[in-house]
């Protein structure tokens, strides 16, 4: 088959850091026209090959060749100017300025040193008419939804004549509409000639839009493929490097169970879940399936004491209990793994070991500190149980892998030894192996006697991990189906489409 | 053509976009404030009272100019007010002992306060201070500094100075104005044009939104915020200047706490103290209100100073819970 001439090329790539040989001989071509998917697990090496592309990280060795010529960037700017733009998963714009300023800030056409503003703001019509938006370019960004700004982000990356596009988990916080919105807007560019290092942890998202892909594990390189020659599954061995264990059915014999540890009897918050009953026994996984904003966090929050409710009583053990703030809850020993670990969980400027040890050192008070040797002792057994990568305990939780971060968050619950563990979203945005270890460690737990809520988008993953299912739509708990063989995820969509009415 | 069209028809579609809001709300407040003591007290309605509150507060007019640069960017400027002073302390020794001309001493003085607010920027930028800490630490010195020119007012006489300080400059119908209010409305219109139609104005603003995201986009973010400092240095020296003719004296206390009027100017003039949101002509009229309720208060008569202070608190706490409530609603 005729391949056209890269545009793109970085042979025998390797960077260290301090501990952690992040990237060693990597290779990766891009080819124009051609969407091609970065693959690998977290902390594969990924984010730092990208960071080595655009100029962020230096290269240790290898060499970079941009159209034929030997390129070494001191920045993302200078990288920006030699046609490589990148854009991130957060959108990296000023909300506070206009459309229109944020595709060409920097570079605004201007006419005897002052702002063309009538210019700047035709142009970018016209530029996002290329990608197919209607955006009025003069309204402020933030009054747009965050698919749009993505666009606009791209908008800004294609103007400045770019050769190659990196997208680094566009789709990560986008719905299924907006995903193919941005799925248009790649297949455009593709057929501009415009090569595109696609990253997402979408396996289909992978398939639909790539052509070709390079798999990455542990810095090296397993090999370049073309997606349409690549099965999912072999895809996924290549990523952990083994076969992936099977995973249906994770919890051993049926069990029954007959104790119950926390009773909500109509418990509810007023404009945030209407008033619903749950039990949750002991060694039991509840999942909560449902849409976003169907109320499944409000309900965690609630049984956390993290808002208070405004009707209903919750029993813990058999015994009233007032959850009135997260303290109360933790004292009887309910722990909460929140959704958003970036902001209502980890401390990124904290080491490994102090983010672990922080719920144990509340629990006892500021006064009492938890012994340095008992911090290591605990903090190691973590680490080495769920697998946490540099297994460093000192290693600051910025620069850990979002999957990592997810174990570091489990982690300090963990030591607490919760009876009830609630745990919101725990694999959105992380890898497939890293899921797997989560959700096999979620089904150890709960064999283990811990009662497990488990909150998550993804159906088959509810259904995988939980013994019961409790389906919500619309801030109500609309049913609470025992997961038998019976239960699939068709069933489940039915019942969040119907509202269990049928 | 048709993008003309539609850029106008979107003109008219944004008769007040949110952004607005403030600005529109301080000048309410304005003209609120001017009728209620138009019908209050005999002779409070003209157009002079309003030139007045120009002349006795162009320089707090030229600080808050520089000051709104730097909360613009997300910062703070603390050492405004002992900035002033020093200035004025410096031009009255230079003027008075050694008998330097005005027209070196000025642009002496310009240069130092540019310097010192150099300096200040640079060690926020580099270091990554606060910049609170870093302009605290440059308001003790710069006042410190007064002392050590002289702890006593030293008055000014040279006699160019003087003259300039006393100049009337006449507008139509009895009205007029001193030349420090055609310099303020210089500065005023000068850093409007900048803030809005220059890079260095629209990467002010772009790092007061987003600094991460003003670097990662590729903006000279740390020549910013230097750039800011230095502004809010020479408009504090200038300030200093435009002080020196309207007391003709040099003192190290002058203008203290002129700092925390400025920050309640810009405040009042509806800029978001935490950066990126806020027009000049907000500033403008944030001054203009404090002025005026100094003036509505000297024609009450029987009122103390100290209910300035009162009065600026009160608004100050109105306006910041407005801010809360506007910028709450802008993230829904």
């Amino acid at each position: 088959m005729d391949v056209p001439a890269p545009v793109l090329r970085m042979s025998g790539i390797g960077k260290q850091f301090p501990g952690v040989r992040a990237l060693d001989g990597v290779d990766l071509r891009l080819l124009p026209g051609e969407v091609h998917a970065l693959m690998g697990e977290n902390g594969a090496g990924k984010s730092t090959l990208i960071k080595v592309l655009t100029g962020v990280h230096p290269a240790d060795s290898g060499t970079i060749e941009l159209a034929g010529r030997t390129v070494s960037f001191a920045g993302p700017l200078e990288a920006q100017q030699a046609g490589i733009s990148t854009v991130y998963q957060e959108v990296n714009l000023c909300a506070n300025l206009s459309v229109a300023e944020n595709i060409f800030i920097g570079r605004e056409p201007r006419r005897r040193g002052r702002i063309d503003w009538k210019r700047m703001r035709a142009r970018a019509a016209e530029l996002l008419e290329r990608l197919e938006l209607d955006v009025d370019v003069s309204a402020p960004l933030s009054s747009y939804s965050l698919a749009l700004q993505q666009m606009v982000a791209i908008a800004r990356a294609i103007d400045v004549e770019a050769r190659v596009l990196i997208l680094d988990e566009p789709t990560s916080s986008l719905d299924a509409g907006e995903v193919r919105q941005l799925f248009r807007v790649m297949r455009r560019l593709k057929e501009e000639g415009i090569a595109i290092l696609f990253v997402s942890h979408f396996l289909d998202q992978i398939y639909e839009i790539s052509d070709r892909m390079t798999i990455l594990r542990n810095g090296r390189l397993v090999g370049e493929y073309l997606t349409r020659e690549l099965s999912q599954v072999a895809l996924v061995a290549k990523m952990i490097g083994q076969e992936l264990a099977e995973l249906e059915r994770l919890h051993g014999e049926a069990r029954t169970f007959d104790r119950p540890l926390v009773e909500a009897r109509e418990l509810g918050r007023t404009g945030a879940v209407e008033p619903f009953s749950l039990t949750i026994h002991e060694g039991e996984v509840v999942g909560l399936a449902g849409l976003l904003g169907s109320g499944r966090t409000e309900i965690a929050r609630l049984l956390f004491g993290a808002d208070h409710a405004t009707s209903g009583e919750v029993a813990v053990g058999g015994a009233p209990a007032a959850l009135r703030t997260p303290r109360a809850a933790m004292a009887r020993r309910i722990a909460f793994c929140s959704e958003n670990r970036k902001r209502d969980g980890l401390i990124p400027d904290l080491t490994v070991r102090e983010n672990i040890v922080l719920a144990l050192q509340a629990t006892r008070g500021w006064t009492r500190p938890v012994p340095r040797d008992q911090q290591d002792e605990l903090v190691g057994r973590y680490v080495k149980a769920l697998k946490i990568s540099p297994a460093n305990p000192d290693h600051l939780v910025r620069d850990l892998s979002g999957g990592n971060q997810q174990k570091v968050l489990l982690a300090r619950w963990l030591i607490l030894e919760p009876r009830l563990l609630i745990l919101d979203e725990p694999t959105r945005g992380i890898d497939v192996g890293a899921k797997a270890e989560i959700q096999r460690l979620v089904a150890e737990l709960s064999d283990g006697g811990m009662a497990v809520l488990f909150i998550s988008a993804e159906l088959e993953e509810v259904l995988r991990l939980s013994h019961r299912v409790g389906v919500l739509r619309d801030r109500r708990l609309v049913a609470d189906l025992p997961n038998d063989d019976t239960l699939t995820t068709d069933t489940l969509m039915e019942t969040i489409a119907s509202g269990g009415r049928a | 053509m048709t993008t003309a069209i539609l850029d106008r028809l979107g003109a008219r579609g944004r008769s007040v976009p949110a952004k607005y809001v403030p600005v529109l709300v301080t000048a309410g407040l304005f003209v609120a404030m001017f009728v209620a003591g138009g019908i209050r007290y005999e002779g409070f309605a003209t157009g002079q009272v309003v030139l007045n509150v120009f002349i006795d507060n162009a320089f707090l007019l030229v600080v808050a100019v520089g000051m709104t640069f730097v909360i613009l960017t997300g910062g703070i400027d603390l050492s405004v007010g002992s900035v002033v002073a020093l200035s004025t302390m410096i031009s009255a020794s230079l003027m008075a002992g050694p008998g330097w001309p005005p027209y070196l001493v000025v642009p002496l003085v310009l240069l130092i306060g540019s310097a010192l607010g150099l300096v200040m920027g640079y060690i926020v930028h580099a270091f990554d201070i606060q910049p609170f800490i870093v302009t605290l630490a440059g308001m003790f010195l710069a006042r410190g500094l007064c002392y050590t020119i002289g702890t006593d007012s030293i008055p000014i006489e040279d006699p160019t100075f003087t003259a300039f300080a006393q100049t009337r400059i006449d507008l139509f119908a009895d009205l007029w104005i001193s030349p420090s209010v055609v310099i303020a409305v210089v500065v005023v219109l000068v850093a409007a044009y900048v803030l809005h139609y220059t890079r260095l104005g629209r990467t002010v603003y772009a790092t007061g939104g987003s600094e991460q995201s003003a670097l990662l986009m590729g903006l000279p973010v740390g020549r910013t915020k230097v750039a800011v400092y230095t502004i809010s240095g020479f408009c504090s020296a200038l300030g200093g200047v435009l002080l020196s003719f309207y007391m003709l004296s040099g003192y190290g206390l002058h203008a203290v706490g002129m700092e925390l009027d400025a920050i309640a100017a810009v405040v009042i003039g509806g800029t978001l103290l935490t950066g990126g949101s806020g027009f000049l002509l907000g500033t403008v009229l944030g001054v203009l209100v404090l002025g005026l309720i100094q003036t509505v208060l000297s024609f009450e008569g029987t009122l103390s100073s100290w209910w300035t202070k009162i009065f600026i608190g009160l608004l100050l706490f109105v306006f910041i819970l407005l801010q809360r409530l506007f910028s709450a609603r802008r993230r829904i």
